[in-house]
């Protein structure tokens, strides 16, 4: 394993039982991401992105292989430590925002920082810079119902990198947006990754939001395939 | 407590269910209330009997006469430390829907039967001199704002006195108060020998006989010995301790326990359904927020907490509300209802007992959904949103 990796998974494999049926997902999947990176992830339903990315994101554990975070096997962590895990490392961006519908703008981007030991002041003083980094700040107090979806996925971005994580988790984050919307939203991740160091992995089915990762990887039926194959 | 806000702002996301769920358990703390307050003070005489007084009354009926002679013939039997005896006056004070609880009594036997009222030696002593006079308890005094040495027309609706007359007038000599809070002083004493000289008829007969035993041990033979004696003759007595007399005297309105729980049991299974369900739909529906709360890092059993605790906001919102309105409905009360019901309080045990209530009600309604929060896995949340 080379030092720059963050994430490494190693023979991972992912099976699920439904009644008398096994269903495999995955087979000795090995894959690496490297600090610094934004990889998009393409593929057909039912290829496999979710679930790798639920793999990622701590919130599902892999029936075998390893998966290593910043060389810290994570596949064998409790409920409760991956819960922790995430709450340290990981950032999320949903394709629905998935939003409190009863809580403002700056209220939604604090949620992470609950986690933490910081007081209200410094919580405060670290919504308001996350706000302005999605150009949101004079939409602090406006509830979800009040904004658009373009703004709501931005509040959703500052409450994915409100308390500075490592690696940022984007499952189909303008699958509900238009293209104008989309690319703008897609500039933010693409400003986060280049100025800010995160790492990011997106799940899309689109190939111009793709454009915007510097690389992009194909699943299929749980394998990594070129691109070409993907068509075929 | 960082996540009070939450909370909070879970708890009142729905207006009308907070109000309407809020105003069920209102309801019922406010019956809950009440009715406490009233059984306690129902049963406070029953609460303050001493436990080796006795009451002997008619066999047939409390009501009817017993002749005078008992008196001497009941201190003569083993066991009997003190005897007094009382009448019914049937009194009113100036109209007959102001009445006024009235006792005939031989003043030194009775303050000796009864040392739990408290009178100053001067009063005392101008009391037991002035036949024409009455010892007020300090309760009814203040309802009527009675004060020592003011004259008083008190009225009988049963007797009638010897001028013609239903009215006979006092002078206030005394007033008594309790050596507990509870005791009783919502009623007024006067001379026996004056009441027995002074009225048209009734003759040489009292109401019931009141003694204390050498000791409570010796109650129920000192009762049997009693009733043995009279047994056979006109006027057969029916003796029992004072505690099972004021028990029995309340029962003639029912049985209050049963009647008590009841009502209180049919509030708390009401309430605790409607709050129940309310509490599993109002979690149901934030099935995919408690997905991402979980998928954030939120612990699954920092959840659990936040679920237990906006049910037990929910539960003290509305019942300490309720609490609060059964206090004001029971000041107004008391004082309209101070002669038939002198200890309508609101007392410290049924306010913890209330307090205890409440927890429950939060802990029960809140448990289900909490475990659901708690057992909720992440991705079959998102998989059903």
């Amino acid at each position: 394993m080379s030092n720059d990796n963050l994430f490494e998974l190693t023979q991972v494999a992912k099976r699920f039982t439904k009644g008398k049926e096994t269903i495999s997902i995955f087979h000795d999947l090995n894959m690496q991401i490297k600090e610094g990176d934004f990889l998009a992830i393409m593929g057909p339903s039912g290829s496999g992105k979710t679930t790798l990315l639920n793999l990622l994101g701590g919130v599902d554990q892999p029936t075998e292989g390893q998966i290593t975070f910043d060389g810290q096997r994570i596949d064998n962590l409790s409920e409760g430590q991956l819960a922790k895990w995430r709450a340290n490392n990981i950032g999320f961006i949903f394709q629905f925002y998935n939003l409190m519908p009863m809580l403002n703008a700056a209220r939604n981007v604090e949620l992470p920082l609950l986690l933490t030991n910081l007081n209200r002041n410094e919580r405060q003083k670290q919504v308001k810079v996350a706000l302005e980094l999605v150009g949101l700040s004079d939409r602090a107090n406006h509830m979800p119902s009040e904004m658009s979806g373009g703004q709501q996925q931005r509040v959703a971005i500052a409450r994915a990198v409100v308390s500075d994580p490592k690696f940022l988790l984007c499952d189909e984050p303008t699958g509900d947006l238009d293209r104008q919307t989309a690319d703008e939203i897609l500039q933010t991740l693409q400003l986060l990754n280049e100025k800010f160091g995160k790492t990011i992995v997106m799940v899309t089915h689109d190939p111009s939001a793709a454009k915007f990762a510097k690389q992009t990887v194909n699943l299929n039926k749980g394998e990594f395939v070129k691109a070409e194959e993907l068509l075929a | 407590m960082k996540d009070l806000y939450l909370v909070y702002k879970n708890l009142t996301r729905k207006k009308m269910r907070l109000f309407l769920t809020t105003f069920a358990i209102f309801i019922a703390f406010l019956i809950f209330g009440a009715i406490m307050t009233l059984r306690g003070a129902l049963n406070s005489g029953v609460e303050m009997s001493a436990d080796n007084r006795l009451v002997v009354v008619h066999k047939t009926n409390f009501t009817n006469p017993l002749p005078y002679s008992y008196v001497n013939k009941t201190k003569a039997i083993d066991g009997v430390k003190q005897v007094t005896h009382a009448n019914w006056f049937g009194g009113y004070y100036q109209q007959p829907a102001n009445q006024v609880v009235t006792f005939a009594v031989e003043p030194e036997s009775y303050l000796a039967v009864y040392p739990e009222l408290v009178i100053e030696p001067e009063q005392r002593k101008a009391w037991l001199n002035n036949q024409a006079s009455v010892l007020v308890g300090q309760r009814i005094a203040m309802a009527n704002g009675w004060k020592v040495g003011d004259r008083i027309p008190l009225s009988s609706n049963i007797f009638s006195h010897k001028d013609g007359g239903q009215t006979w007038d006092f002078v206030v000599e005394g007033i008594f108060t309790g050596a507990e809070e509870k005791t009783d002083t919502s009623y007024l004493l006067f001379h026996y020998k004056y009441f027995k000289e002074t009225q048209s008829w009734g003759g040489d007969s009292i109401g019931w006989l009141i003694l204390t035993t050498v000791d409570a041990s010796m109650n129920e033979s000192v009762a049997k010995a009693i009733d043995s004696n009279f047994a056979n003759s006109n006027a057969e007595t029916d003796t029992s301790t004072e505690q099972a007399f004021n028990k029995a005297f309340i029962e003639q309105i029912g049985n209050i326990g049963l009647i008590i729980f009841g009502v209180v049991f049919m509030a708390f299974f009401t309430i605790l359904i409607v709050v129940g369900n309310t509490m599993v739909l109002a979690i149901r529906e934030r099935t995919g927020e408690i997905a991402v709360l979980k998928t954030l890092g939120f612990a699954s059993i920092r959840i659990f907490k936040m679920v237990i605790i906006e049910s037990c906001l929910l539960a003290f919102l509305g019942g300490l509300l309720g609490l609060g309105a059964a206090y004001l409905l029971i000041q107004g009360a008391s004082e309209n209802l101070a002669r038939f019901l002198p200890n309508l309080v609101l007392d410290q045990n049924i306010v913890l007992q209330a307090l205890g209530y409440i927890l429950l009600l939060g802990l029960i309604t809140g448990i289900a959904p909490a475990i659901s929060a708690l057992r909720l896995n992440i991705i079959t949340a998102f998989n059903r949103g």
